[in-house]
């Protein structure tokens, strides 16, 4: 079959693209290989409306639930390759093939793939991964009960992650390369407040140091007491790189950091292509969860109005 | 605790449920290579591998022995193999640890480790 259209990516943005696209009654599947993406690595989620306070997963679930209610179906897969095939008549269909090889044919595209933790691309970074490197403070934070850690970053993520391991760890350093957060006041209030929190601004790691088991100790790029802070973990959380890679070779266009360029509608550069979430250009003005909900129903609209060429409901 | 096979919606369970008390017995003394999904009931990560690791143990049957232990149950086996991130996975052979997996992972990727 051809589908109306074929959705990359099961976080929040595509799961949502899926709710609006079955309620048009176009046809649709979801293909994603982590279901709920980005938001699961959330602890909790107090900013979703309807949900004073929620886990990420949960959240993710409930939405995945509202999606199969639908009728569209979820494949657990990672999509590997997409092209377009183009026909005599000028129209033109795109091929979707997973990583088992499976194949989907489909009228309009929504890419959601979202971001990739950022690494901070120093010496022990690689060699302690899973230990005492972590990119997930809600997975990891109770192997460091009463232990001493680092977080790094200074949005939410960073910011409500290490007020989260202050309720295991003994002590939490929470470094940032700027003299401010970007994460919200009210997460940064409860950091400030928090005795077990130590603020280190304008601060670089420059090395992740252990014993060859485990990780013992960073070097930053000042004093603290000597240049080197003996801890037993260190999250990083320093936001995503996008992956956009599955769209460079099909002409979409990127800008300078790789994100998709995005209208106001979610069009990319490639008709009948639509992108949402937080690795479009519109994703970079909030990386939030609603934001990237929005971003997956305006697209379901506009990939609509491609195949009917009338306007989605109230477009 | 008996190992067991639990009876699912659409078949047979091929994981196995590994504990600190179980764990020398039914992986270290294993004599075929055991995979070790470390998880906890609070990681969200770990709820997204866990269908793919069914889906390991039912391809790679009768190859590799596929089971799952909760990090918060059996804490002293987590400590002892040194994780600290989850979801972890550690594939055994004759009771020495052969390969390590951090973070999720694709069914495609872990196959390709395990099996090689």
């Amino acid at each position: 079959m051809v589908y109306d259209t074929v959705i990359i990516g099961s976080g929040l943005a595509g799961l949502t693209a899926s709710i609006y696209a079955s309620r048009y009654q176009m046809t649709n599947i979801v293909i994603g290989k982590v279901l709920g993406g980005t938001i699961t690595l959330a602890h909790q989620v107090e900013n979703f409306p309807g949900f004073p306070s929620i886990s990420g997963i949960e959240l993710s679930q409930k939405i995945a639930e509202q999606v199969k209610g639908l009728g569209a179906e979820i494949v657990a897969e990672k999509v590997v390759e997409v092209e377009i095939m183009a026909f005599t008549d000028g129209k033109k269909h795109f091929k979707v093939i997973t990583e088992t090889g499976k194949q989907y044919e489909a009228r309009t595209l929504i890419v959601t793939t979202g971001t990739e933790r950022r690494k901070l691309g120093v010496a022990g970074e690689r060699e302690y991964l899973g230990k005492g490197v972590s990119y997930c403070t809600n997975c990891d934070a109770p192997f460091f009960k009463n232990k001493k850690v680092a977080v790094v970053g200074g949005g939410d993520a960073a910011v409500s992650g290490a007020v989260h391991l202050a309720g295991f760890a003994s002590k939490v350093f929470l470094i940032h390369r700027r003299d401010e957060f970007r994460a919200e006041p009210i997460w940064v209030e409860d950091a400030l407040s928090n005795q077990k929190i130590e603020v280190l601004f304008n601060t670089q790691v420059l090395e992740i140091i252990g014993d060859g088991n485990k990780v013992t100790a960073i070097k930053i790029d000042k004093e603290v007491d000597g240049s080197k802070i003996p801890i037993d973990g260190i999250f990083v959380e320093i936001g995503g790189i996008p992956e956009s890679g599955l769209l460079s070779s099909l002409g979409v266009s990127l800008d300078e950091n790789n994100f998709v360029v995005t209208s106001e509608r979610m069009e990319t550069s490639v008709p009948g292509l639509f992108a949402a979430g937080d690795f479009t250009t519109q994703g970079l003005i909030m990386s939030q969860a609603i934001t990237a909900c929005a971003q997956g129903a305006i697209a379901a609209a506009s990939a609509f109005k491609y195949i009917k060429n009338k306007n989605a409901p109230r477009i | 605790m008996e190992v067991t096979k639990v009876p699912w919606k659409e078949g047979l369970k091929m994981e196995h449920t590994f504990t600190d008390d179980n764990f020398e017995a039914e992986v270290i003394k294993a004599k075929e290579p055991v995979l070790v999904d470390f998880f906890a009931e609070w990681c969200g990560p770990c709820k997204m591998m866990a269908p793919v690791v069914e889906e390991v143990a039912k391809e790679t049957e009768g190859k590799v022995k596929v089971g799952k232990i909760n990090v918060d149950e059996s804490p002293e086996t987590a400590e002892k193999y040194g994780v600290m991130s989850i979801p972890t996975l550690i594939l055994f052979k004759e009771g020495e640890i052969a390969k390590t997996m951090v973070g999720f992972r694709s069914k495609e990727d872990i196959i390709k480790e395990i099996i090689g």
